[in-house]
């Protein structure tokens, strides 16, 4: 069932910036989607038992969830072309219900597939060099990295051309198809970390070595789920030619010692907790040094073929500062905040990186209507070389905008529902979906989510509050890592009820910190109350500009149990 | 006849589609008011075994029964609000799942 005779082909303005399959990881993908759709049929004659046919979907990022089936679809390190967001909408239309969400690790979902019609979706995926394949099971999962990769103004060095050689030997690895549980790498090559490095299995950064050499800082055993780690560095140093004989050290050493009787205590932060960093260090350290790294060896030109494919769009040489940009912000107060709050410095001179937000006031984080993904399509056609990111905020990123065109773009976003200035305060939330469709959730997410937003639905007092991360997860697996919200909500059931834990003082960047429990659990309709009373607090107290995060380290997390404590004893129902 | 604390209906997902499916007097329900209630032992290990036999002839998957209580109209309301949810819809789109249908229908 193809959707090819559709618009989805044309690129208007469509330099490769992106990698682009090649005729092998063409053949692969077509021949993966040809085996599903067989797999597919023989469940449905009833050759296969669902107990059989089970890890072949999961193989495909498709789960059962509470409502219906629900496919994962991969999005390598984030980065889409307009092409390929055009044709997400188009199968959001055509097989499900007219939206997507965007998830924590740069996915998409889709929340009402049928069995029946995901071998087509998976063909349509296919015509735009997309899949599904490792969004699910004991894999290595899709490679992250930041959503400014190549762009950001504090970047050493571009992550994606990386991502890309993990993303292909990590792709039906036959060694880690089968690994004690899932894995999960992110990457960044910035001096911030956007990409929550020290919370995967393997967070990675690029790094200088004393003689300028580029190479990597490899971190492990980070995660959040029912027992968060904060990831621990193996080496401070791996240069980019034995990068993947040393990631595939770590994997042989994972594969070999990683628990397999206990599905709770099979991640690798479990194994680096218990063994100790030092012993895994050793063991990596020997694997490493017996290994034959000839299979592993980089390949310099292989490396400039990839990278080449990254390469930065034609920008103009423009002026650093824009005046169509300075009179508009004069002329538009709303489009003003926009760009004080969404638009982040480029690292090249009269352009812009762009945050649209996917967290309107009283909305679904990180849902979008196949209407607005077309939008964003046309509007990166228009406006940014052809390119999108999806940030692990759940938030799509323009990397490449003209500050010439903000306004145009602006309006254009607006127009939809999509300028809502508020990436990274307090409305700008990270909500798994919870028990509205998963299930694994033990209490609903995405409610607590709109109830804040609507609590704080003053943008102006947004502003003056700040950068300040609220993360919600429906269960104790953290989808919603709200291990490393500065303010994290987790959803639980207690004695039949939905209940409520509120933690202060997780932290996602490079001083990450997993956030402490304030307290007893409380009801849904408490939390935005709690939520409130702590950031009132939080403004009383802090110094200037001083962050959520830094006022909570710097008084200590008693104050602002204390907090809750006296609104408590003045009559409040908290 | 051994009574049940509670009431029981047996809930499950089409193969197919995924879709919550219930099962009833003539076979799996899309709508929960066409859910067959069991009130003993006895007549939800009947469930259960009509489940195990679907679940092995490939027409419905993840199969369980509820708690449920009897509204006033007859109908099941489950007690857990899991599957409170699961009889209705998202809580957040009101317009999606079966909270947004009319008529019940047949399992095709």
């Amino acid at each position: 069932m193809s959707l090819n005779n559709t618009n989805t082909l044309s690129r208007i303005n469509s330099p490769k910036t992106t990698y682009q399959y090649d005729e092998f990881d063409k053949d692969f993908i077509r021949e993966r989607v040809a085996e599903f759709r067989e797999q597919v049929r023989r469940r449905l004659e009833g050759s296969l038992t669902e107990e059989e046919f089970r890890p072949f979907r999961l193989m495909n990022g498709l789960y059962l969830q509470l409502h219906a089936y629900m496919l994962r679809v991969a999005i390598p390190y984030g980065t889409l072309t307009s092409q390929q967001m055009r044709r997400l909408a188009e199968i959001a239309d055509r097989w499900d219900k007219g939206y997507g969400h965007f998830t924590t690790r740069q996915n998409l979902q889709y929340n009402w597939p049928r069995l029946i019609d995901t071998p087509d979706i998976l063909e349509a995926l296919a015509e735009v060099d997309m899949h599904a394949i490792q969004t699910s099971g004991n894999c290595i999962r899709n490679v992250t990295a930041d959503h400014f990769a190549g762009v950001a103004a504090d970047e050493i060095e571009d992550p994606r051309p990386t991502a890309e050689f993990l993303r292909q030997w990590s792709s039906a690895h036959p060694e880690f198809s089968f690994l004690p549980r899932k894995f999960k790498i992110a990457i960044t090559g910035a001096t911030h970390d956007r990409a929550a490095t020290l919370a995967h299995d393997i967070g990675l950064r690029l790094v200088k070595n004393a003689s300028g050499e580029i190479g990597y800082c490899v971190i492990i055993g980070g995660g959040l789920g029912r027992s968060p780690f904060i990831g621990k560095i193996i080496r401070e140093f791996v240069p980019r030619s034995a990068l993947l004989a040393y990631l595939e050290a770590i994997m042989r050493v994972y594969n070999r010692y990683g628990r397999r009787d206990n599905k709770y205590k099979a991640r690798i932060k479990i194994l680096v907790h218990e063994k100790g960093i030092e012993t895994i260090r050793a063991a990596v350290e020997k694997e490493f040094a017996a290994m034959d790294h000839t299979a592993f060896q980089q390949d310099p030109q292989e490396f400039e073929r990839v990278a080449a494919s990254f390469t930065p769009p034609p920008y103009e040489i423009l002026p650093s500062e824009s005046s169509k940009l300075a009179k508009a912000r004069v002329e538009t107060p709303a489009f003003n905040d926009f760009v004080s709050v969404n638009v982040s410095e480029h690292k090249i001179a009269g352009y812009a990186i762009v945050t649209v937000s996917l967290k309107p006031i009283n909305g679904i984080p990180g849902d979008a209507t196949s209407h607005q993904m077309c939008v964003l399509a046309d509007a990166c056609d228009r406006f940014g070389f052809g390119e999108l990111r999806v940030s692990h905020e759940q938030n799509i990123i323009l990397p490449h905008v003209k500050k010439d065109d903000l306004f145009a773009l602006w309006q254009t976003l607006d127009a939809a529902d999509l300028a809502t200035a508020n990436a990274g305060l307090v409305s700008d939330i990270i909500s798994c979906p919870g028990l509205d469709y998963c299930s694994l959730a033990t209490a609903r997410s995405i409610p607590i989510a709109q109830a804040i937003s609507q609590r704080f639905s003053d943008m102006a007092r947004q502003r003056r509050i700040g950068k300040l991360g609220i993360k919600i997860s429906g269960c104790i697996n953290a989808c919603g890592h709200h291990h490393i919200g500065a303010i994290g909500v987790l959803g639980l059931e207690k004695k039949g009820q939905e209940s409520y834990q509120i933690t202060l003082g997780g932290d996602p960047g490079f001083s990450a910190s997993i956030g402490e429990i304030l307290g007893p659990g409380v009801s849904a309709d408490q939390v935005p109350e709690v939520i409130e009373h702590l950031v009132d607090f939080y403004l009383a107290e802090r110094h200037e500009t001083e962050a959520f995060i830094d006022t909570w380290r710097r008084l200590g997390h008693a104050r602002f149990k204390d907090v809750l404590r006296r609104e408590g004893e003045d009559g409040a129902d908290i | 006849m051994t009574q049940l604390k509670h009431p029981q209906i047996l809930l499950a997902s089409n193969l197919k589609d995924g879709e919550v499916v219930f099962l009833g007097h003539n076979g799996w329900e899309r709508d929960f008011r066409q859910a067959r209630i069991a009130k003993s032992q006895e007549e939800a290990q009947t469930l259960e075994t009509i489940g195990k036999a679907d679940f092995s002839a490939n027409i419905i998957v993840d199969v369980y029964l509820t708690d449920v209580e009897i509204t006033e109209d007859g109908a099941p309301r489950p007690l857990h609000y899991r599957e409170k949810m699961r009889i209705k819809g998202p809580s957040v789109r009101l317009d999606l799942g079966k909270q947004a249908r009319g008529a019940p229908d047949e399992l095709e």
